[in-house]
């Protein structure tokens, strides 16, 4: 067992690109409200928050570099959320 | 390997020299066995005076009409029954007090992975305790919604709901971090060699209890925090006069509150495992097999909160599949006790007050269960629904499923707590008296619930009087089990015989250390070579 | 013998499970965020129209600046962590002062925009908003219970990263110890990450 956490150190130029990455997304995505996607607009809207979400998770927050319990326990809780949204909607779309 | 090893290196932790004396030596103790202690002390304070307020209601409902108090009365005290009972008792109970006190010493450690945020916890439950409960010494006096806090009741009653709701978002908070806690301690802390298959069943069910305080508490958080916006803001979020839902608080009120009574039950079950090998020497039957199904419980108790609402008009899709899910859950409940009961297939059994706990606990849970089937059912559900069978069966959950366990875990680990044994023929006497009450207290409830006697009334027509009276009844003669318990308990902690280090031959950990243990349990970390119910 | 202190201050110190413990932490916000989403979604599947035109009525421009400024102040606090590992003390305390303007900023911006939208009497329980329709009422009642709740997690990580710079400055957190950092820029990249989904959903559906 590691005590420290002396994984490697993410150079600065890494963090530089993904925020270039995530601004790009950011002005994407607004700028996609001009395009008429109809019923698609917010599955559009939450795909991209969902790029720029994975992103801050995997390099931000380390993901990418930790052990493999977190990177099996983050996706985990995000699948959790979406089968309680998916099983609340099965009560008020089907109502 | 007695008493007399106690010299100058082995000080009990009760007797160490600390920063502070006397009371403060306690309450700002980071060391999780007093901690532990800290939480039994207020959690059965206010068991206790729960257990008043449910013997009253049982006064009330001896005979038809007004008896000893009036409806609001009535109403107020099944609120602060059902608020104290679940988050101040149930919920917090067996984690909170034998999973302080043995998780770190079962799983090989000297303590808790964040012992100061461990403190931290129990400062929380006593501060949320008392907000939830200033609620009583207020104008406008206590909440009469229901522990259940449904809108928008909630939030037209002028009763004092606020405190009461602040209270539970506190305690909720309390709740987090203790999971964080054992989870982390599970993770990090197990003796070398302990891998986690050869981890006894109590840290498992506390590692499953953990996930989900983490992962359903922020719900019923959020949710109540929705209510007191509601309630100062008017906000809308569930007042159908401002396009809000009720039933969508329903949801979350569930998504919470059902999950809650699997972190109730599991660590029911874990020490429940945890007593019938020891007393069967026998090792458990189908180790995996209960490992898996406690995480299957956790896993799946996740999503069948819609039970709740059967009749709440949800769509016939939700219907069907929260129905389904509940039938599912109740499979991975029934491979343990077939472990239970396997284990003490062929055994040589030893008769012990703990022992009668723990089977008498199968037998009320396997009632509590099967009676839940009847409940998820959608057809027998709409006969049921806030009838009297409904509050039968969830008090054999809870009341005979995590009492039961809670008190044949005291009486399982109290020699290694208090260092001394107790009357063992008066433990029995007790568990008798406790046992039968207990039966008597919440059958008839079942009947009259299916004779159609709703839940929450304080009054009652003619023909339901018969059952009502021999429930009452056994609340009395529970009551005197329970005064027998803890008189015996309490006297045998000061006065009790010594106990030795391993009085029933169990094989865990906590057996191997001295009674009471020392502040840092093991001279040496332990080095695990064994699985845990190594008998034979 | 000092025994409260022994325990606490064990010699054994654990990362890692400093690490889990916050990432633990992170899933209950997650949940509790999670909660409010679902809310959302009911009502906005109840009330599309009234979600429309409510949403329409938020500044994107604002909402736009706010993202990016919050996207920048996770590139600095993560650079942070990197800094202080080169033992780059000065840098680290500069990435993390920047983090806290760009937080700082963000509070002012949201200020006017609040102040705005309860100068057109959007504030929940006010009449003006109650004689609207209901979706509405409901729109902004999440609006402003969202993003508080939002704001209350800018603040909490403000002072959180207030103590980190005054540990970085006194030379008690460096590179021998920088799990309060990492913890510290794990709190803030949740606190943006629950932006990533809130900015779409309030002022982008429109």
């Amino acid at each position: 067992m590691e005590n420290h956490t002396d994984a490697h150190i993410v150079p600065y130029k890494m963090y530089l690109y993904i925020l270039g990455g995530l601004i790009m997304l950011t002005l994407i995505s607004v700028a996609v409200t001009e395009i008429e996607f109809g019923e698609f607009s917010v599955l559009v809207a939450l795909v991209l928050a969902s790029i720029k979400a994975t992103l801050v998770l995997i390099y931000f927050m380390h993901l990418k570099f930790d052990n493999k319990i977190l990177q099996i326990m983050v996706p985990a809780i995000f699948i959790l959320v979406a089968l309680v949204i998916i099983i609340v909607f099965l009560d008020y779309n089907y109502r | 390997m007695t008493q007399n090893e106690s010299n100058q290196t082995h000080v009990s932790f009760r007797d160490v020299e600390t920063r502070f004396k006397g009371l403060f030596a306690w309450v700002f103790s980071t060391d999780h066995k007093r901690i532990g202690l800290l939480y039994l002390y207020s959690i059965v304070t206010f068991f206790l005076t729960g257990v008043a307020l449910g013997i009253a209601m049982k006064l009330e409902l001896m005979a038809p009409g007004r008896d000893v108090m009036d409806p609001e009365t009535y109403n107020a005290i099944f609120t602060l029954h059902g608020v104290i009972m679940i988050f101040l008792v149930v919920v917090p109970g067996l984690p909170a007090i034998f999973g302080n006190f043995f998780l770190p010493i079962m799983i090989g450690a000297k303590d808790v992975a964040f012992p100061k945020l461990n403190l931290m916890s129990w400062w929380l439950y006593v501060l949320g305790a008392l907000v939830a409960l200033s609620s009583l010494f207020m104008a406008d006096g206590p909440p009469d919604t229901g522990w259940t806090f449904y809108a928008p009741y909630s939030f037209k009653t002028n009763t004092n709901v606020l405190p009461a709701v602040i209270g539970a978002f506190i305690l909720g908070f309390s709740s987090i971090l203790t999971g964080i806690n054992f989870i982390v301690t599970i993770h990090r802390l197990r003796a070398p060699g302990m891998g986690w298959f050869k981890m006894p069943l109590f840290p498992w069910t506390l590692y499953g209890t953990g996930w989900i305080q983490i992962l359903a508490t922020p719900i019923v958080g959020i949710t109540l925090l929705m209510i007191v916006g509601e309630r100062l803001f008017s906000i809308g979020f569930f007042d159908p006069a401002l396009g809000g839902d009720p039933i969508l608080y329903q949801h979350l009120f569930w998504i919470y509150s059902h999950p809650a009574v699997y972190i109730m039950i599991l660590p029911a079950m874990g020490a429940i495992s945890e007593i019938i090998p020891t007393f069967a020497n026998k090792t458990i039957f189908g180790y995996k097999a209960i490992v898996i199904s406690t995480l299957a419980i956790a896993f799946v108790g996740y999503f069948v909160w819609g039970h709740h609402m059967f009749t709440s008009g949800m769509s016939g899709t939700a219907l069907y599949t929260f129905s389904l899910l509940t039938f599912l859950v109740a499979i991975p409940s029934a491979i343990k006790v077939f472990n239970w009961v396997s284990t003490l297939h062929k055994a040589s059994i030893q008769l012990e007050a703990p022992f009668f706990w723990a089977v008498s606990f199968v037998f009320v849970f396997m009632i509590g269960g099967l009676s839940g089937l009847a409940l998820g059912a959608l057809a027998t559900n709409v006969h049921l629904h806030d009838t009297a069978f409904v509050v039968a069966h969830f008090h054999y959950i809870v009341f005979g499923g995590v009492g039961f366990a809670f008190l044949g875990a005291i009486h399982y680990w109290f020699p290694k707590m208090w260092g001394r044994m107790y009357n063992k023929k008066r433990a029995i006497t007790g568990w008798v008296l406790f046992f039968i009450g207990f039966n008597t207290l919440y059958l008839p409830m079942f009947f009259l619930g299916i004779s159609g006697m709703p839940r929450r009334y304080y009054d009652y027509v003619e023909r339901f009087h018969g059952p009502n009276i021999v429930s009452t009844i056994g609340s009395w003669v529970l009551l005197i089990g329970l005064v027998v318990i803890i008189y015996n308990l309490v006297r045998s902690a000061k006065k009790g015989e010594p106990a030795v280090k391993n009085p029933w031959g169990g094989k865990t950990l906590e057996w191997t250390v001295d009674s009471p243990p020392t502040l840092e349990n093991f001279e040496d970390i332990p080095e695990v070579t064994k699985g845990p119910y190594d008998y034979r | 013998m000092d025994t409260s202190t022994t325990i606490t201050h064990d010699e054994h110190r654990d990362d890692e499970a400093s690490k889990l413990g916050m990432w633990l932490f992170i899933f209950t916000e997650l949940l509790l965020f999670a909660g409010l989403f679902i809310v959302y979604g009911v009502y906005r599947y109840e009330n599309q129209e009234a979600f429309h035109s409510a949403g329409k009525e938020l500044s994107v421009p604002i909402g736009t600046i706010n993202t990016v400024i919050l996207l920048i102040s996770s590139a600095t606090i993560a650079m942070a962590s990197s800094a202080i590992r080169f033992k780059n003390k000065k840098l680290t305390i500069r990435l993390l002062v920047v983090t806290l303007l760009m937080a700082l900023i963000f509070m002012v911006n949201k200020y006017f925009e609040w102040t705005g939208k309860i100068e057109h009497g959007y504030l929940p329980g006010t009449d003006t908003l109650m004689n609207m329709e209901q979706g509405k009422v409901l729109f902004y009642g999440l609006y402003f219970f969202m993003t508080g709740l939002h704001a209350l997690h800018i603040i909490v990580g403000v002072i959180l990263i207030t103590i980190v710079v005054i540990r970085v400055n006194k030379n008690t957190l460096s590179d021998e110890n920088p799990v309060l950092l990492d913890n510290a820029g794990l709190y803030w990249h949740l606190v943006d990450l629950i932006w990533i989904f809130l900015f779409p959903l309030f002022y982008l559906i429109a």
